[in-house]
């Protein structure tokens, strides 16, 4: 996987799928029923690419019987989320159980504490307006890029709006009761079935930080956090999950208005990021990669520097519960 | 100059206060980039913004959210005191 073998392209990816199966379902064996002493997997299913992949790795290593997916919907959910979820779930035939978390949200003021913040910059924003937050573009220049809603009336018309910080932290918090609440239901089943929880990370999300610390980034076990985005849909090809999931753009399904992984956090397009990821990662010079990506010189060296940037920025929600002073008894 | 001057020291200040430099001993000196040092996140430039348009009553528009003008405590100061000069805010607010 280097470029003396020719100019740097998405083939340095490419994965030998049966043989990286093996290993992540031996893994899955060792560390779930051998060290944690489980009897199984609680898998959360999004509909999405990752998610699949993890029931199809966990069916593989546990049998299906031993595998529940979890089904938590809420009313902002995209409407294709169900019924994808259901399609996985069947094709390898393992149980599910569905948890609609709405009236919890509600309940803990997710949506309106969420609406009041972004009534903050943005007045008439209200009953049946659709919202997301979105960051400009890191390419084409140098230039600070500042978190702006963007919202739709019921008649369809779009607004902007900078966020404040305050009004970001509100919205980003108030949202978060999405991961965390799911990640509840997660344990609660965990716990029925003495099962352990899987997190559905790939390496990009896990790398820059893009999880919810004690949500959707809390897991006993994260089985394709090594792999990069495009490994994932090999492993996904491979293991037959379904076409319609792969297909299906990536999405963060977080909020009302559909927003891609792109707009609000990686900037560019999953395959770009990969490479630019792979490339920094081994010491590979921006002009090794702006041929293969598609963009120039200057905008792959930010996205390396934005790579540095949201793993400084993002640090402290991979860190653990930190203690003062160790205590040598228990194994960390 | 001593506009300036008061200028960096109150976006010293409020760096210093607001964004923890790691407990190791480092200083942030005047031409040190924000962004370079990652002393500042994305959020953390909404912060900066919104510091200097209630102290010194400036509206700061996103043309002008760029390093140049926002990225050291030295651009800052620079960017905020030709402002100033030019008849745009106030210091009353100070």
């Amino acid at each position: 996987m280097t470029t003396a073998d020719g100019p740097l392209s998405l083939d340095v990816l490419r994965l030998d799928a049966e043989r990286a199966t093996q290993e992540i379902t031996e893994s899955l064996r060792a560390i779930v029923l051998g060290a944690m002493r489980r009897r199984g997997a609680v898998v959360a299913l999004s509909g999405g690419i990752d998610s699949s992949v993890c029931v199809a790795l966990c069916a593989t290593a546990f049998g299906p019987e031993r595998v529940l997916a979890l089904l938590m919907p809420e009313a902002e959910s995209a409407d294709e989320t169900l019924e994808l979820s259901r399609v996985v779930a069947g094709h390898y035939g393992v149980e599910t159980a569905l948890e609609d978390i709405s009236a919890l949200l509600e309940a803990a003021g997710c949506y309106c504490r969420r609406d009041e913040a972004i009534r903050q910059v943005l007045p008439e924003y209200g009953k049946g307006w659709r919202a997301k937050i979105a960051l400009p573009s890191l390419l084409g220049g140098d230039r600070f890029r500042l978190f702006a809603v963007v919202a739709e009336s019921p008649d369809g018309e779009r607004r902007e709006a900078r966020l404040t910080a305050e009004a970001y932290r509100e919205v980003v918090a108030a949202t978060s009761f999405k991961q965390r609440t799911r990640k509840m239901f997660e344990y609660y089943y965990a716990d029925r079935n003495h099962f352990a929880v899987v997190g559905t990370p790939n390496r990009l999300e896990y790398d820059q930080g893009f999880f919810v610390k004690n949500g959707d980034g809390a897991a006993d076990i994260k089985p394709i956090a090594h792999l990069y985005k495009t490994q994932v849909y090999q492993l996904a090809e491979h293991l037959g999950v379904p076409e319609t999931v792969r297909s299906r753009p990536p999405t963060t399904d977080t909020y009302a208005l559909p927003q891609s992984q792109e707009e609000f956090y990686f900037s560019v397009p999953y395959e770009t990021m990969d490479l630019c990821l792979y490339a920094h990662n081994c010491g590979i010079a921006a002009a090794a990669v702006a041929d293969a990506v598609g963009l120039s010189e200057e905008d792959v060296e930010r996205v390396f520097n934005d790579i540095e940037t949201k793993r400084r920025a993002t640090a402290y929600l991979q860190m653990s519960p930190q203690l003062v002073q160790p205590v040598p008894e228990i194994e960390r | 100059m001593k506009q300036r001057e008061a200028i960096e020291n109150d976006v010293r200040r409020f760096i210093t206060e607001n964004f923890p430099l790691g407990g190791s001993g480092f200083e942030l000196k005047g031409s040190d980039s924000f962004l370079e040092v990652g002393v500042i996140d994305s959020v953390g430039v909404l912060e900066l913004i919104e510091h200097l348009e209630s102290t010194y009553d400036l509206q700061i528009p996103d043309a002008d959210v760029l390093p140049e003008n926002l990225d050291s405590i030295d651009a800052i100061a620079r960017y905020v005191s030709l402002r100033l000069d030019a008849g745009d805010g106030s210091n009353d607010n100070r």
